[in-house]
């Protein structure tokens, strides 16, 4: 039997009365078998907010174990590791995610050796390697989880890629992060993007760690900065990555995240809108083989007015006991009127034995938005479409490569770095013929 | 000049309440350049032949034989049926995400010709046949069938049988649910495939309409898994005048007498 679970959408704080016309306090059904489960919505009334008054109930999830945060605002922010209770596995944030595979990055001090840094940057663009009073850390990431604030207490030095203001850099800047064995160890990077600057950043994980690293992005005002974050570890490697970027006025963010290699991989992307005007697109792909556990917790900030977003992640699986988990909490605050989002995770079960779990979570505070909406499809590659294709000629192994290759090429193309964009098309090609054998 | 033998084939399916036999003794012979319809009511098993013949999973062949110039077809794999030289036109066209038209028609053709077509020539050809099957360019970039409308999902499948030239083609209700300009426009496409004088057809169809626009030379009415009646084009007419009640009255029906050998 295949393992599929889809969870209700859930949207804002319960009421008796569903403040958009058509969606209950659950939101709509998503069907757990499903290949176009598609929702969009504009709030019109700007009714009141659903986190007034009743905001402090806590709601039910749909299986789901412990007591979520009532608005995702509310989640506690700390640089220090002391604020953060031990982690007991019913935590909101942690629910879906094996504590006993971490492998101490949340028990332990992380003082293993960080995974080495090598910067290639084109003309223009700084590379330097700071101490941890460097004022440029902390500018743009909290620690929100005990093991982002546990490297944030441990890492020894950070490096510091800066795009000068108005640069344009002619080419992608390739920082390679290779493991350094695995006792628990601690990272930190900072990406600053500067004012009118254009960059594509690329972080290259690979090799064997224990890793919890924090990643802070600034995006200047009308700065245009793309992060690529390639996740191809070894298949022992334990990888935590909190991804935090801060948006100025006008700026285009696009991140990229590609969990492909690891034992766990979890990575926690945010984006804060901080002045209105700013663009930010959330891709993601991941490709989930048996035992493996990738896991996705983005978190969109719409704290100022006018912003957009879009997200859109997608993952294939396979083999026993391949888990994925998209968690996508979209905030819309009160004073972010004008706010237009859309947020989508797809999932395509290749084999059984796989589970994928899919939450979008989408908090609306003020009606006066163009509109936001969310989708979540988890879907299997079934004998309909296989007889489909077969049914042309297409034999079984082909016809399973053509969908999952398409599938997901929607986000290897976001990446526009040809070098990087074939590398991952190789790279899901041996994914795809480990299914073979 | 091929032929696709059809030899006392039965059927069955697995339901919650057990085995069902759908099929109960089909024979039936195409020869190429023939074009022969099958007629009947809902639920006589036309469309299980379509998919039995195409080797759906679902369909269990309990006994008899189909043969395609003597190769049993019951032995192939779906794949290898297709690459045979059989192509179904499915009722249900589902769609496959993740994979445009473009790529698609592409790696089927390769598959079913052994070889990359020319790349210069298969643009030439993909674009042609879109034009005459009134298919906007722009759904060779979409991913198959998604989003369809049922007529074009159906022009679709016309569109793969002018590409891919199979021997025998097998329409299931290729008609259903289409307006009468898309009907002529599948018909066309249906009756190109077929000058070409390399393709036998095996038009499953519901409604007499069709007929008006593709020629049989053969009817068999199916009814309750078996063929009850066969004869030429006439009977289509009569059909189309009495409807299928008089069958569907009891077993007191008579079975004509084959008019083919």
């Amino acid at each position: 039997m295949t393992d599929i679970t889809t969870e209700k959408a859930r949207i804002g704080a319960p009421s008796a009365q569903p403040f958009i016309d058509g969606f209950t306090e659950e939101g709509e059904n998503l069907s757990p078998v499903n290949t176009g489960t598609n929702t969009s919505t504009t709030a019109e009334q700007p009714s009141a907010g659903p986190l007034g008054g009743a905001s402090a109930k806590s709601h039910s999830h749909g299986g789901g174990v412990g007591i979520p945060d009532s608005s995702r605002a509310g989640r506690l922010t700390s640089y220090k590791l002391a604020d953060f209770k031990p982690l007991n596995g019913l935590e909101e944030d942690w629910r879906f995610t094996p504590l006993k595979r971490l492998r101490g990055l949340h028990t332990e001090v992380l003082n293993g050796a960080a995974p080495t840094v090598s910067v290639t940057a084109p003309a223009g663009v700084v590379v330097e390697t700071v101490g941890r009073d460097d004022k440029r850390i902390g500018q743009a990431a909290i620690p929100e989880d005990l093991v982002s604030a546990n490297a944030w207490e441990n890492f020894a030095e950070a490096t510091v890629v800066t795009v000068p203001a108005e640069l344009q850099a002619e080419s992608e800047v390739s920082v390679l992060v290779t493991g350094a064995g695995e006792a628990p160890s601690a990272q930190h990077i900072v990406i600053v993007a500067e004012r009118f600057s254009k960059a594509v950043v690329v972080l290259d994980h690979q090799g064997t760690a224990v890793v919890s690293e924090n990643v802070e992005i600034i995006v200047e005002d009308g700065a245009e900065l793309t992060v690529v974050s390639l996740q191809e570890w070894a298949d022992t490697a334990v990888h935590a990555s909190s991804q935090q970027a801060k948006i100025g006025r006008d700026a285009k963010f696009k991140h990229i995240v590609v969990s492909l290699g690891g034992d766990l991989v979890r990575v926690t992307p945010s984006t804060r809108f901080t002045a209105p005007g700013a663009d930010v697109e959330m891709f993601g792909l991941y490709f989930a083989d048996a035992g493996q556990h990738l896991e996705q917790r983005l978190f969109v900030d719409h704290a100022v007015a006018n912003c957009k977003s879009r997200v859109l992640y997608k993952g294939a699986l396979q083999g026993r006991n391949a888990h994925s988990v998209w968690v996508g909490d979209v905030l819309i605050r009160k004073e972010a009127e004008g706010t237009d989002t859309y947020e989508a995770n797809r999932n395509l079960v290749l084999t059984d034995g796989a589970r994928a779990d899919s939450v979008p979570n989408l908090e609306i505070e003020t009606g006066l938005i163009e509109g936001a909406g969310h989708a979540s499809a988890t879907g299997r590659f079934d004998d309909e479409h296989l007889f489909y294709l077969m049914a042309r000629g297409i034999p079984e192994k082909v016809a399973r490569r053509l969908v999952v290759r398409g599938f997901l090429n929607e986000i290897i193309q976001q990446i526009k770095v040809p070098a990087i964009e074939e590398r991952l098309t190789a790279a899901v090609e041996r994914e795809l013929a480990a299914t073979d054998n | 000049m091929s032929t696709l033998e059809i030899k006392d084939l039965h059927v069955s399916i697995e339901t919650e309440q057990g085995t069902k036999e759908i099929l109960k003794g089909v024979s039936l012979t195409i020869k190429t350049g023939e074009t022969h319809a099958i007629m009947g009511p809902n639920g006589s098993g036309k469309s299980t032949l379509a998919s039995t013949i195409a080797g759906h999973p679902r369909y269990t062949v309990t006994s008899g034989t189909i043969t395609l110039d003597g190769e049993d077809v019951l032995e192939m794999s779906v794949d290898e049926r297709a690459r045979a030289g059989v192509f179904l036109a499915m009722q249900y066209p589902v769609e496959v995400p993740g994979v445009t038209m473009t790529n698609f028609l592409r790696t089927a053709k390769t598959a079913i010709d052994g070889e990359a077509p020319a790349l210069r020539t298969w643009t030439k050809d993909v674009k042609a046949a879109m034009q005459q099957l009134r298919i906007d360019a722009d759904f060779a970039q979409r991913n198959v069938n998604e989003g369809f409308s049922g007529g074009e999902k159906k022009r679709v499948e016309i569109l793969q049988l002018e590409l891919f030239k199979p021997k025998f083609a097998v329409l299931d209700e290729t008609d259903s649910g289409l307006d009468v300009d898309a009907l002529k426009v599948v018909s066309e496409g249906v009756n190109r495939a077929h000058e070409t004088g390399n393709m036998g057809t095996l038009l499953i169809t519901h409604y007499t309409r069709i007929l008006r626009y593709i020629k049989p030379d053969f009817v068999h009415v199916f009814v309750d898994g078996k063929v009850v009646e066969e004869g030429g084009p006439e009977l289509a007419d009569r059909l189309e005048e009495e409807g299928y009640d008089r069958y569907a009255a009891g077993a007191g029906v008579a079975v004509a007498p084959a008019v083919q050998a």
